[in-house]
């Protein structure tokens, strides 16, 4: 079983993170790591890849720190990495970035099953994986709270809000995880001094076909008109409880009519 | 006057309220054409008429529904292709984004989530998010192609406008790569009976401090008629279900009212919450950072504040 891992290099969460003048992501004045919800699509693609044979590779699309997200994964266990890397593509969108996972994972070889996680921390959309999904014309099942590999197809769970699901697909497809699925390793000093070998293939946009017209702040489809940091809340009144402070909550209820 | 699609919001043929609200916001931009794809339309179609839906298109085609977002992705770029569209508001939930995903890739267009409030521009609809927590506010609009649009719950007040809500069926094809995946088993869950918890106007949500005794917030919930939610410590303790998790990895909910009970207020639960209008916060740290932005905070024991408060508030109600 291949399987590829899509991963993203974030803007640490715990962080200041803020805008820059042409309002994309500030990645130079914030320390940087792999997306944590990222992680326990690595675990996972380590877990199936134990259990038989096959091979583990790490993809992520992003500037020269971007490595770093890579180097983990590399770290945790995957086999390889690949890093699409190409001044071109700042700024992009997601459609724009899927085009590139999409050629990518082209080029990487057809895999047996895609795993990402089931956001990134910064972005927060949810899209790349559906529209990764689409262009490669493979099914794609999110949201995996568990997941088995099964002969020809593949078997997840999945927990809404009005029912817990299975689901199954065939394979090839494209799966996403949650932070429910499993409990992801840290790196080994073992892992660690054996990622130090580990192949590591820098791609630019020429080598998978894609036009720099297709990509990059200046081709995408949405436009940012305005930034705005939110003016920090205001703290209101906070009173230690001297045995009324279930009444004095009331009372504020009240007077904001919500009672 | 331009033609927007709206997919309707509904589970089992119940229309929930966001719809309601996306007709509101559609009315807004051009011609609400309501979407309806299951069962169900014919008894959905007086209230869709209602909210201002001109047309209603029903799609019954069983296939729509049985193999998660992929068919329903192609439904729509056959209706958009069909009726020349240029929006398309589709509910900004997890099935929803990933229809709209496909839906952009499928038709080349832009595609803008999390949508807070839509309204007219001059060159097509623009839409205001929140991002990085809260943090920032973010206006955007659409280059490329139809506007595609996910809209978060409570992102306008439904506003009443009787449409013509004129009923019509459309046979999708749907193909077979679209069906791929499919839903083998569904259990449903028990229903609490409570509001839904992007949905609800009040959650009360509590974390670590209840200890594992979710009784005071839940009694709580009840007479204010709120949702409840937990924080991530919470629900990894298995107190609640993930379902309920308000945070980064959970639901991010914005409603008029949020009540934190025993909840430090962690970047990663105030990424859930934030843009609630109101916070209010009981916690026995009076450090605890949710303080920093709580309208009203009660350092105390959440066990009795909340029971206190849930007799203050009934007897209030008389």
């Amino acid at each position: 079983m291949n399987i590829v891992v899509c991963v993203k290099y974030v803007p640490d969460a715990q962080s200041e993170r803020a805008f820059t003048e042409d309002n994309t992501t500030d990645r130079e004045g914030v320390d940087g790591l792999l997306s944590e919800l990222d992680e326990y699509a690595i675990e996972e693609a380590l877990k199936i890849a134990e259990a038989g044979e096959g091979e583990v590779t790490v993809l992520t699309v992003g500037p020269d720190d971007a490595a770093e997200a890579v180097k983990k994964a590399l770290q945790m266990g995957a086999d390889k990495g690949v890093h699409i890397l190409d001044e071109a593509i700042a700024g992009s969108d997601a459609p724009a970035t899927s085009l590139v996972l999409a050629e990518a994972i082209k080029k990487i070889g057809s895999p047996d099953l895609v795993l990402t996680g089931m956001a990134s921390t910064d972005g927060t959309m949810s899209v790349v994986p559906a529209m990764l999904a689409e262009r490669l014309g493979l099914p794609q099942v999110t949201f995996a709270s568990e997941l088995t590999v099964e002969g020809e197809g593949v078997k997840i769970r999945r927990d809404g809000d009005s029912s817990t699901e299975t689901i199954e697909s065939s394979l090839p497809a494209l799966v996403s995880v949650t932070d429910q699925i499993n409990e992801p390793r840290y790196p080994s000093f073992k892992g660690i001094m054996a990622a130090k070998k580990k192949p590591v293939e820098t791609w630019g946009l020429s080598d998978l076909g894609v036009d720099a017209g297709q990509v990059g702040q200046a081709n995408a489809w949405t436009a940012v008109l305005e930034t705005t940091k939110r003016p920090p809340r205001e703290q209101g009144e906070v009173v230690a409880d001297e045995g009324d402070g279930g009444t004095k909550l009331a009372e504020f209820l009240a007077a904001q009519k919500f009672v | 006057m331009t033609d927007v699609l709206v997919l309707v919001d509904q589970i089992n043929g119940e229309v929930k309220k966001p719809a309601a609200e996306m007709l509101t916001i559609a009315r807004r931009l051009g011609t609400p054409t309501a979407v309806f794809i299951g069962p169900g339309a014919e008894t959905a179609k007086d209230l869709l008429g209602r909210y201002g839906a001109e047309k209603i298109i029903s799609v019954s085609d069983p296939a729509a529904t049985e193999h998660l977002v992929a068919p329903q992705a192609e439904i729509l770029a056959q209706l958009v292709e069909k009726t020349g569209a240029s929006v398309v508001l589709i509910p900004s939930n997890s099935a929803g984004k990933e229809i709209a995903a496909r839906l952009a890739v499928k038709t080349e267009s832009g595609l803008i989530t999390d949508a807070v409030d839509v309204q007219a521009g001059e060159s097509g609809p623009e839409t205001t998010q929140s991002v990085f927590a809260g943090s920032w506010t973010v206006r955007s609009s659409v280059t490329k192609g139809a506007a595609i649009i996910c809209v978060k719950p409570n992102s306008a007040t439904p506003e009443q406008a009787q449409g013509a809500g004129e009923l019509e069926e459309f046979t999708p094809e749907i193909s077979e790569q679209a069906k791929a995946a499919k839903v083998t088993a569904s259990e449903p869950k028990k229903q609490s009976g409570r509001p839904e918890l992007t949905e609800a106007a009040i959650v009360v949500s509590g974390g670590r401090g209840t200890g594992g005794d979710f009784s005071p917030v839940e009694g709580f919930a009840d007479t204010l008629g709120a949702a409840v939610g937990a924080s991530r410590a919470a629900v990894d303790a298995g107190w609640y279900p993930h379902s309920s998790q308000v945070g980064q990895t959970g639901k991010q909910v914005s409603p008029q009212l949020y009540v934190a009970a025993g909840i430090s207020g962690a970047i990663q639960h105030r990424a859930g919450m934030q843009t609630s209008k109101t916070i209010v916060a009981v916690n026995k740290d009076e450090e605890a950072p949710i303080f920093e932005l709580v309208d009203f905070g009660v350092v105390g024991d959440l066990f009795q504040v909340l029971p206190q408060a849930t007799e203050a508030v009934q007897g209030k109600k008389g």
